[in-house]
């Protein structure tokens, strides 16, 4: 088991938003978080990163990293795509793609990423002395991962990537997302709104209710389920 | 003709004292959006430093190298012990945090070293070759120093990839984490560099004003005028703030209002620049959600 | 107020007034300086403790209390008692005038515009184009009040540093009633909802602007009396005396003594005012660094101050005898 999740809860201030989550995630896999909004998926991806309080347990590759500090637990190798793309907004986009491999110390091999990166999305190339704040909604997504790709991660953490994205862009990156689980092999973890969009990509989801989950399994049999088509799928 | 060139360069010289003291208070500001009301007597109290290893029989360039590793660590001692407690507090107990250390560091260095005036050496003697019709060797020879830390400091911050780092943490220090970095040895880098670009400052402006505890309270004021001026999370601005206080308190001083009256000058600019435009010439206008 | 509160307030009074038969002169007169920063301190707590405004040149206004006072006596011989309203006065202008401009700036900016101004006054004090007011740098003498004639003639002759003491305690009381009226009262209350809350306390109806240049207004004038008061008991005014480190002991006081607190101001008076004696025999800078430490001891440890300190250990006296024991 890569990710291992028990009784996981999290509080802002003295709110508490998670209510005893537990999830499994093996190497390789592409796991998908639904829910509606404010069901806690996002809490879950900030939980994992200790970028919230909680207790319970999470283990990493066999390591506990509840209690660690976000810094050192990237160092382990997760990389979080937050929502709201966290892009360093006045570094110009080169900046922010070498940013995402500060942690690593080969230098060779990051200058190779960073091509293979520019090869995923020529857009970032052309844009790669631009300011980052100034890029438009999709191509600050598409930065986004790439930084978070430029880690050679073995997790990734995705938090509603196609928000606020135009459709064509959504498939767009959903399709260089599957190039990347092949070139890559790297393990996702995905939070998304859009149920359908979550689950064609998906092996195995879970589905999140006012912080516990409700329902998991594979990503086959969550889409064939009457009540979640009824209330996520909306047929 | 001749006086008022002297006077601008003059200016420029005293200029670069305040542009450094001025890139000190941004740097700060820029990871912590605090003013650091203590950054002139941190200056003052390596300068001492300085002083007393040059009587202890150093160098010149041998003391000024060890005293910039001084301030440095003197920097992140105090962003560690000192500042990183309150980084959470509201807003008077870091100013009270400040002003406590200006006013230890201001009577300790009193209580160590007398308050009586030393005099501090020049690396740039009156003798050489160095100085011209309007500028001595000491003002044309720390002009060029300032230069050489202004260049050293863009070049870390734009091509290493620490400079880039410490540069993220500033602007965002969510994201920042997200990659790795640890943001609050950021902080104590940045403070540590701070602390040593003031040293430097100091270490040049003592030869001039000679050496007291209280020489950098005026000089300190100059410095947030000037930083007020460029835009206060602005580093070119400050510096180019700083060039421009000191051509203009000269000026100012030998032809319009005389020496006496150069701290009000300071003053009305800071009170001026802060009600009129708080972002200065070249910083950001910040629009606050209500 | 309670029936204990008002006896212990009795007592209190009749001791200090029986004080200047107790103690030396000089101990008379560190009194009544101890006095005359308490309504300074009460002035600045009002505007930072209670209002959130950080003033760290607060020393200019107490400054223009004492100039005012000076020229007053000095160049037009207008009597001392006069000049402490007079001095109230022209410091409420004063403060109301550079409140206005202060209501563009937060909490940091504030504290840096009045920075510039504490560490600047002395050189404008110095200013030779207004030496035949100021006294240059030389400041100006006063002389110092005798006790008036009526008690001599009843057969009671004071001192002039008794009367000294009497009149400044007079003037002290009546500024402290005066503030405990205004603090205890609905001003009070929308002072400490702008310090908290500016933008909810404005959607009550709070006129934000009014109030803070007001607050700015009246803490000028306490530390414009008490700098009146203060030139009368020195007898001396000097633009030396007027620098940057009085303002930033008055910084300590209110931080040392309890923000937002009425007998703050007193505890703080008591320390600025004694620290330095005790600890100059140790060296000339010795006070500084101990109000520097003190000052990072309360910040981290003890951010009520002392009133806060004593309020605690009251409350905690007062607890016991209540509790039910079953």
């Amino acid at each position: 088991m890569l990710l291992e999740v028990k009784d996981l809860h999290a509080s802002y201030g003295s709110t508490r938003v998670l209510h005893g989550i537990d999830l499994g995630m093996e190497e390789g896999s592409i796991t998908a978080l639904l829910g509606a909004n404010g069901a806690g998926k996002t809490t879950t991806l900030r939980a994992l990163c200790a970028m919230v309080k909680t207790t319970g347990t999470v283990s990493f590759a066999g390591q506990r990293i509840d209690g660690r500090a976000t810094e050192d637990i990237v160092r382990l190798g997760i990389a979080h795509v937050p929502d709201g793309r966290g892009t360093f907004a006045n570094l110009t986009t080169e900046e922010n793609l070498r940013l995402g491999a500060y942690v690593r110390r080969d230098r060779h091999a990051i200058e190779g990423d960073l091509q293979r990166v520019y090869g995923y999305f020529p857009r970032l190339k052309e844009r790669r002395a631009q300011q980052a704040g100034t890029l438009s909604g999709g191509e600050q997504q598409m930065l986004a991962l790439s930084r978070a790709l430029m880690l050679r991660p073995r997790l990734l953490l995705l938090d509603e990537p196609s928000f606020g994205l135009a459709p064509m862009i959504v498939r767009e990156l959903f399709d260089i997302l599957r190039a990347v689980k092949q070139a890559e092999r790297v393990s996702m973890l995905l939070v998304e709104q859009s149920a359908a969009l979550a689950l064609d990509f998906a092996d195995r989801a879970y589905l999140i209710e006012t912080g516990r989950i409700v329902l998991s399994g594979t990503a086959q049999d969550i889409r064939r389920d009457d009540a979640v088509r009824r209330s996520y799928l909306g047929y | 003709m001749d006086a008022f060139l002297h006077q601008v360069f003059a200016g420029l010289a005293t200029g670069g004292i305040y542009a450094s003291l001025a890139l000190a208070l941004v740097m700060i500001y820029q990871a912590t959006h605090l003013v650091n009301f203590a950054q002139g007597e941190m200056a003052m109290f390596c300068t001492y430093i300085a002083w007393s290893l040059m009587n202890a029989g150093m160098g010149y360039w041998p003391a000024f190298l060890l005293t910039v590793a001084f301030g440095f660590a003197l920097g992140v001692a105090i962003e560690r012990l000192v500042i990183r407690p309150v980084r959470h507090a509201p807003v008077l107990s870091t100013v009270v945090v400040f002003i406590a250390l200006l006013v230890i560091l201001n009577s300790v260095t009193g209580w160590i070293y007398s308050y009586t005036i030393k005099p501090f050496p020049s690396p740039f003697p009156a003798s050489s070759f160095l100085g011209n019709r309007f500028m001595s060797p000491h003002e044309l020879g720390s002009i060029g120093i300032t230069f050489i830390v202004l260049a050293l400091l863009y070049a870390f911050f734009r091509f290493t990839p620490l400079g880039l780092a410490m540069r993220a943490a500033a602007q965002n220090p969510e994201s920042s984490r997200l990659v790795g970095i640890r943001v609050g040895w950021m902080l104590a880098l940045g403070w540590g560099l701070a602390s040593a670009i003031g040293a430097i400052a100091g270490m040049m402006i003592a030869p001039i004003v000679y050496l007291d505890p209280n020489m950098m309270g005026g000089i300190l004021l100059y410095a947030f005028a000037a930083a007020l001026l460029g835009g206060i999370d602005s580093p070119g601005g400050a510096v180019l703030g700083g060039f421009a206080m000191g051509v203009l308190e000269n000026l100012l001083g030998a032809f319009v209002i005389g020496n006496e009256l150069k701290l009000g000058v300071a003053l009305v600019l800071i009170v001026g620049v802060l009600v009129v435009r708080p972002s200065g010439f070249f910083g950001k206008v910040h629009v606050t959600r209500v | 107020m309670t029936k204990k509160n008002f006896l212990v307030s009795i007592i209190f009074l009749l001791v200090v007034c029986a004080l200047p038969f107790l103690v030396s002169d000089y101990r008379l007169f560190q009194l009544t300086l101890v006095l005359v920063y308490a309504i300074a301190l009460l002035g600045l707590n009002m505007l930072t403790g209670y209002n959130g405004q950080i003033s760290l040149g607060h020393g200019a206004f107490y400054a223009i209390g004492a100039y005012c006072a000076a020229i007053l006596m000095d160049k037009y011989g207008v009597p001392y008692w006069a000049t402490i309203p007079l001095a109230g006065i022209v410091c409420l202008v004063a403060g109301f005038l550079f409140g206005l401009p202060a209501l563009r700036l937060e909490g940091l900016y504030l504290a840096l515009a009045t920075f510039a101004l504490g560490v600047s006054l002395p050189q404008l004090l110095k200013y030779h184009h207004l030496e035949k007011w100021t006294g240059g740098v030389q400041g100006i003498v006063i002389a110092k009040p005798d006790a008036p004639a009526v008690f001599a003639q009843a057969g009671l002759p004071l001192s002039a540093d008794h009367w000294l003491y009497y009149f400044t305690l007079a003037v002290t009381i009546t500024m402290f009633v005066l503030g405990r009226n205004l603090l205890r009262g609905r001003v009070g209350r929308a002072m400490l909802a702008i310090r908290d809350n500016p933008i909810a306390a404005q959607a009550m109806g709070v006129d934000n602007a009014l109030y803070k240049s007001l607050t700015f207004g009246v803490s000028a004038m306490y530390t414009g009396v008490a700098g009146a008061l203060g030139a009368i008991a020195v007898q001396f005014v000097a633009p030396d005396s007027f620098n940057i480190f009085l303002s930033l002991a008055f910084l300590v006081g209110i931080v040392v003594g309890g923000l937002a607190s009425i007998p703050g101001a007193i505890y703080g008076a008591l320390f600025i005012q004694f620290v330095p004696n005790i600890a100059d025999s140790i060296s000339k800078a010795a006070p500084w660094a101990i109000f520097g430490v003190f000052m990072l001891v309360f910040v981290y440890v003890l951010p009520a101050g002392v009133a806060g300190a004593v309020q605690m250990a009251l409350s905690r006296v007062r607890r016991n005898p209540r509790r039910v024991v079953p």
